[in-house]
């Protein structure tokens, strides 16, 4: 492989790490049946606010704290007022995204285009030797490490352990995972409090490690509805949601680089991201991967299930009350 | 009674909390937030023609929110709305740049070719939706940044100025497309400000008393159930994203005329997403929608005249409004709560 291909994977896997990381969050939060539609916002404001706490203290580490708690702070709104005031998540949710966005612009004002710390990077031993792959997937800093250990971690929590059963018990069927002694609502602040710090977490992606630094037009803005599509696309589990997130980012990485050979008003360019996500909500909800699924053999079938489902949580945006 | 009491109670102190926070905020800034209220006041309301300004904001703000009530109603979120208004500036745009005609053809030209860029707009997040089964959230998501690149690629490339695009703006409008004002003082348009009281009235009468407001509302309650009685839930779906975008389109025709005399990019400057604050502060009401929508309205003519004076950031009204819509829910859900308890006991 050309080392000019490499380097190009390698830099679609940095840049695609926060999208990974805040589609895990959702979808962690989602599967336990609340959506958190504030994305694109608890983003922004996280990443502002991450930098911002990482400039003035000079330890990245803070900003991430600072961006993980924020991003927490705004699902805890989110659930609180679904669970116990019977809110629409939605609304809620949207009024959110709206409002900590304007956070952020205004907020973020004194620390638009100011140099400040960035994550190290930092290659693997060993790993990072390998021809090829290491270079691709090992030669990052500590943010895409962690995605990449997220996506095992959640994945394994999902679909092996007894509470990752209680999870997908709450997101699917809560009057049954009640009945069997899980406290549906517990888990489900829980969880949609921890999807929301990851979502912080993502944000302090964008602003210390994609691209440190906080800008007047944040280049992330937007990223969050795609994070939000990606989990539909990855219909819920934490492999195919990876998968969704590089896929995309590939092909925005290719539509960019052709713009240089292709003579094709660059603008217009910009809009295929948008109409790539409209096809791919096409595509999934057209059946197109259930009727690939049943042309593998039976057994197969039953392996890849919980890979190429694409319903959503049956409970999702529900509320449960006990009584 | 006592119910009523309770509800007024927790919205003032919703207000209350809103206005708190902003005011903690702007000292942040070592801004007094009495200065800053003053400035907003002055800025908003301190002679004809800044009270004009407000109403320019007014009409856009409330022409989509009159045709989010419409969406909303059948159950669904428009969120595409943004996008909406963005195509029927742009269409607006064509005809005020191209279309060369005396103001009296012009104008209304103007405005019927945005409320038709809106409707097909709002129509195609409706096929996207009853067609292919994307979400209208997300398909609306979509379709609000194509419209914004599709607004680029116009000002940018072929309707870019003879002396060469700064991607800032299109050429100024015709002079035949300059929207008349009723005086040096008032300086609205007489005819949209009827157009948009007239679609108050239209749509809340239409809502309240036809055959179609009635299966707008069986749709929006419980589609299933409504197609099972007959109802061309598809049909009526449909029609809500269509008369919810041409509303949508005429509200962009406005903000190009009104605010700009030409095209630039993101011409809807998020009122669609402020008209879908609106519509969820009143629960889908039709007729409080010009109220809240003054309100607000008054609150971005403000922070305008904030930022010339002050320097804070314009931002700080998006941030106002959020927090008073934020509260109200929240509040609402609260005082909900309470009086609940009070009928179990």
């Amino acid at each position: 492989m050309s080392d000019a291909l490499v380097n190009s994977l390698n830099s679609i896997v940095a840049a695609t790490t926060p999208l990974v990381i805040a589609s895990i969050g959702e979808t962690i939060t989602e599967r336990a049946g609340v959506i958190n539609l504030s994305l694109n916002g608890s983003i922004l404001l996280a990443a502002m606010a991450g930098f911002a706490a990482a400039q003035t203290s000079n330890s990245v580490i803070i900003g991430i704290g600072v961006a993980a708690m924020i991003g927490a702070a705004v699902a805890l709104i989110i659930a609180f007022a679904a669970i116990e005031l019977r809110r629409d998540q939605v609304a809620i949710g949207f009024v959110l995204t709206i409002l900590t966005a304007d956070l952020a612009t205004f907020l973020g004002k004194p620390y638009v285009n100011i140099p400040g710390p960035r994550i190290p990077n930092m290659p693997i031993p060993l790993l990072s030797d390998i021809p090829v792959v290491g270079r691709i997937f090992f030669d990052h800093d500590l943010m895409v490490y962690f995605s990449f250990a997220l996506v095992l971690m959640s994945w394994y929590w999902m679909f092996h352990t007894r509470y990752g059963l209680a999870l997908r018990a709450v997101g699917e069927n809560p009057q049954a995972a009640f009945a069997r002694g899980t406290k549906v609502n517990y888990q489900r602040y829980i969880y949609t409090i921890i999807g929301g710090a990851l979502v912080g977490v993502a944000g302090a992606a964008y602003s210390l490690s994609v691209k440190a630094g906080w800008f007047a037009n944040a280049p992330m803005d937007g990223d969050g509805w795609i994070a939000l599509a990606i989990v539909i696309f990855g219909g819920w589990h934490p492999f195919r949601v990876i998968l969704g997130a590089y896929l995309f980012a590939a092909l925005r990485r290719i539509v960019a680089d052709l713009q240089s050979t292709v003579d094709f008003p660059l603008v217009l360019l910009n809009t295929l991201p948008w109409i790539l996500m409209i096809l791919t909500l096409m595509m999934v909800s057209s059946g197109t991967l259930e009727r690939l699924t049943r042309l593998l053999p039976a057994r197969l079938q039953r392996q890849f299930r919980n890979v190429l489902r694409s319903d959503p949580p049956a409970a999702i945006g529900t509320r449960f009350d006990k009584n | 009674m006592r119910e009523r009491l309770i509800r007024l109670g927790f919205t003032s102190g919703a207000l209350i909390l809103a206005l708190g926070v902003t005011a903690l905020l702007i000292s942040m800034f070592d801004h007094s937030p009495i200065d800053v209220l003053e400035t907003a006041w002055d800025g908003a309301f301190k002679d004809g023609r800044r009270f004009s300004a407000v109403v320019n904001f007014w009409i856009p703000l409330t022409l989509a929110s009159i045709g989010l009530v419409v969406t909303f109603t059948a159950g669904l979120w428009n969120i595409g709305i943004e996008g909406q208004m963005i195509i029927g500036a742009v269409c607006a745009s064509w005809a005020g740049l191209y279309f060369e005609a005396p103001s009296v053809i012009l104008i209304p030209t103007c405005i019927l070719l945005g409320a038709i860029g809106g409707m097909l707009w709002g129509m195609l997040a409706g096929l996207l939706k009853l067609r292919f089964g994307v979400h209208e959230i997300f398909g609306g998501v979509a379709l609000n940044f194509i419209a914004a690149n599709i607004a680029i690629y116009f000002i940018s490339g072929p309707w870019q100025p003879p002396e060469g695009g700064s991607a800032q703006s299109t050429p100024p409008f015709q002079a035949a497309a300059t929207l008349p004002r009723i005086s040096d003082d008032l300086q609205f348009n007489l005819l949209f400000l009827l157009i948009t009281i007239g679609a108050i009235i239209a749509i809340g009468l239409l809502l309240m008393f036809t055959r179609w407001g009635l299966t707008l509302r069986a749709v929006g309650k419980n589609a299933q159930s409504a197609l099972l009685l007959g109802v061309r839930t598809e049909r009526v779906t449909l029609s809500a994203f269509m008369v919810c975008g041409a509303l949508g389109g005429i509200a962009g025709a406005h903000r190009v005329l009104q605010a700009y005399s030409s095209l630039r990019p993101s011409p809807a400057g998020g009122i669609g997403f402020l008209a879908l604050l609106v519509v969820l502060l009143i629960s889908f009401r039709a007729w409080w929608v010009p109220f809240i929508a003054f309100a607000l309205a008054a609150i971005i003519a403000g922070s305008t005249r904030v930022k010339t004076l002050l320097q804070l950031d314009q931002s700080l009204a998006g941030v106002l409004q959020g927090l008073i819509v934020l509260t109200i829910l929240i509040f609402n859900g609260l005082a909900d709560r309470l009086t609940r308890k009070d009928h179990h006991e």
